[in-house]
């Protein structure tokens, strides 16, 4: 059935989780924010996808409806939550997740299900209980562990995520560990109950630049071993390059390109995943300044005319006034919102100077490969 | 968390000592004296005054009053006030009155106020939240005397069920009425004080990660929001507690309780100024509140494991 819609990569993976039609509002003392206007996504069995995107792009309000997170002034005005599990009997079960009440959602989903790792390591974690009871928790709720399982678990848990003395580290507050050891700790709570998918909400912002690599290579390993599907939230395109199967580009509150990790970073389509590409820091360049997209993301208060990014693209033309882009096919897996695909739009490629990076990146990588 | 009590007591200990010599040296200094010089002659005032050795260097009589106090844990007689009594018998009376219609007024206050912000904090942006807060503001306005006069004429005047005044024989029965309107403030303070920090730790990513976790409801409030909402709120109980003990002034005065805020007042105001009393009571609110803060600072440590347990971060 995903084959006749648009922006839903046709692979014979199985999805695990198929966001359809997603509307989202918020009520605020401003007036009605339209933060989600139709978002298509899905997620197959040990994939990891990317949603990159400007701050406010909606990529985080986006996996918290997944997570039944929504703050409560947010309005889920259509869409649908498509999650599919294997139940206890071996049955494949599919349910809408937002048809859920919160109850059920928070017994059966949250955490033994769907798993979430926060973006800021240093506020996530309760700082009057210690790691171990934090990480036991999830046993306690959904596994009905008994005490000395939990225990033996956790410790598990906790050398699986590479926390060295881990039986000294159990007894811990959060306040005794570093920023990069809570993250750790953060994935072992995230791990705790066997979930099916991890969703990451910017999991390395917040980290020294030397420990984020660690904590991708980290949540790498752990994907391969538990056979997770991974979210990544994110707006640093070098972790998506890192670790991401397939890219869905936020703005405004829709996808504007989605495709494969090569399609977006060698052949991109829009306009706005060439700025983004073209805002990386790169070292072999000529230009001595960096480049930075023109503008700042629309107010969602009032509801774009036309292409949310046209006042931002030097390649805009007169339709981008009037109507909103649908998303074109480039490849089977390859979609890209943008006019500048139609079939009567002039032929416009890239800017030349990101032609030349990405081809500087692409024999870059080749050599690794 | 031993090491850290007894620094707490050391310090507190320290303190008192200094404020009572303090307090000792302000009593001399201030100005008037403690005889009422229009009823008395000054060969007289030159006898009492040697009499109570109030011509000796000033740290001799220091040194006098703390052997005295420390060691028969007296304070002595007063000066003008209730000539020839001992002080301790008249302040046990006015501590015990005090502190059981505070201690009550206490208990009410801390209970309502933490039910009080607990309901305003769950049901946050509806109706009981908006009802809490125009209660606690009300609270926070009315002085507590005029609550006692409303209550003394609605509930002992126009319904003649409690007593009119104080009656140290049904004392609990005549305790309802001060106790209540005691209570007022702190109720309110209390309330609006909880109902925001929960607020504060109900929008924290730690209970965010709590749900993601698949907690929900009161187990989610029981395990991660009331202790870390609780910690600031022990810090404002503080000040308030002293306030309640100390401060019924005016509510001791218009109920007719002998306590000690009523003592406080007729010592200054007597017919001089009653060098003991004030020494006594200046002693006695100082120990109260630093008594209050220690226990308050232990508690602090119980139930903030970042001031209990200090430890090195590790790496990465």
């Amino acid at each position: 059935m995903s084959e006749k819609i648009p922006g839903l990569n046709q692979t014979d993976s199985k999805t695990i989780l198929e966001i359809r039609n997603l509307d989202i509002s918020f009520r605020t003392s401003a007036g009605i924010i339209h933060a989600i206007r139709g978002v298509n996504l899905d997620l197959c069995k040990g994939e990891t996808v990317a949603i990159v995107g400007e701050s406010g792009s909606g990529k985080s309000v986006t996996m918290k409806a997944v997570m039944g997170l929504l703050d409560s002034n947010a309005t889920v005005n259509s869409g649908e939550i498509l999650y599919t599990y294997t139940d206890a009997q071996g049955k494949s079960v599919t349910t809408d997740l937002l048809k859920m009440s919160k109850k059920d959602l928070r017994q059966n989903i949250n955490g033994q299900r769907i798993a979430m790792v926060f973006q800021d390591p240093m506020t996530s974690l309760d700082p009057t209980m210690t790691i171990g009871k934090q990480i036991m928790e999830g046993m306690f709720l959904h596994e009905r562990m008994d005490r000395g399982a939990a225990q033996a678990r956790a410790l598990e848990l906790l050398n699986l995520v590479g926390i060295p003395d881990a039986e000294k580290r159990f007894k811990n507050y959060p306040h005794q560990l570093s920023g990069g050891m809570r993250q750790r700790v953060v994935i072992a709570i995230a791990l705790s109950a066997n979930p099916d998918i991890l969703i990451c909400d910017e999991p390395t912002t917040a980290l020294d630049v030397t420990i984020q690599a660690r904590i991708l290579e980290l949540i790498m390993e752990i994907q391969q071993k538990m056979k997770l599907s991974v979210v990544y939230i994110t707006h640093d395109l070098g972790v998506v390059a890192k670790v991401a199967d397939y890219v869905d580009v936020m703005y405004a509150g829709r996808i504007v390109e989605v495709g494969n990790v090569n399609e977006i970073f060698f052949e991109p389509k829009h306009p706005y995943t060439w700025g983004l590409l073209s805002a990386m820091p790169d070292l072999d360049t000529e230009d001595d300044r960096l480049y930075s997209i023109p503008g700042s993301p629309p107010n969602l208060l009032r509801e774009p005319k036309g292409d949310a990014f046209a006042a931002r693209n030097r390649f805009a033309m007169a339709i981008d006034e009037k109507a909103e882009p649908p998303l074109f096919q480039v490849s089977p897996t390859h979609w890209a919102a943008t006019w500048l695909l139609h079939p009567d739009a002039p032929k416009v490629d890239m800017p030349p100077e990101l032609r030349a990076r990405l081809e500087r990146a692409r024999k870059e990588a080749e050599k690794y490969l | 968390m031993g090491k850290y009590i007894l620094k707490r007591i050391g310090t507190a200990l320290l303190t008192l000592l200094i404020i009572t010599f303090l307090l000792f040296l302000l009593v001399r200094i201030m100005p008037g004296n403690p005889f009422p010089s229009e009823r008395m002659s000054d060969d007289m005032i030159a006898n009492k005054r040697a009499e109570m050795g109030l011509d000796d260097p000033i740290l001799t009589q220091f040194a006098n009053y703390m052997r005295k106090l420390l060691f028969h844990g007296d304070f002595g007689n007063g000066t003008s006030l209730y000539y020839g009594v001992p002080i301790n018998t008249v302040l046990s009376t006015c501590i015990s009155n005090s502190f059981r219609i505070g201690g009550l007024a206490i208990l009410i206050g801390t209970l309502l106020g933490l039910a009080l912000g607990i309901t305003a904090a769950l049901h946050r942006g509806k109706f009981l939240d908006g009802f809490c807060t125009v209660l606690s503001i009300i609270g926070v306005c009315v002085p507590s005397y005029v609550f006692l006069i409303f209550l003394q004429y609605y509930f002992s005047f126009r319904i003649p069920f409690f007593p009119y005044f104080f009656d140290q024989k049904r004392f609990l029965f005549s305790s309802v009425i001060p106790s209540l309107s005691l209570s007022l403030f702190t109720l309110s303070t209390i309330a609006r004080f909880t109902r925001n920090e929960m607020v504060e730790v109900m929008d924290s990513d730690y209970v965010r990660l709590a749900e993601a976790k698949g907690l929900y409801g009161g187990s989610l409030i029981r395990r991660h929001v009331f202790r870390n909402a609780l910690i600031p709120i022990v810090t404002v109980l503080a000040p308030l507690i002293v306030d309640l003990l100390t401060g019924a002034l005016v509510v001791e005065k218009i109920y007719g309780i002998n306590g000690i805020g009523k003592l406080m007042v007729d010592a200054i105001t007597g017919e001089g100024i009653d060098y003991n009393y004030v020494l006594a009571l200046g002693i006695l609110y100082s120990a109260l509140y630093i008594g209050i803060m220690l226990l308050l600072d232990i508690l602090y440590g119980i139930l903030d494991p970042r001031i209990r347990v200090q430890g090195k971060a590790g790496d990465a």
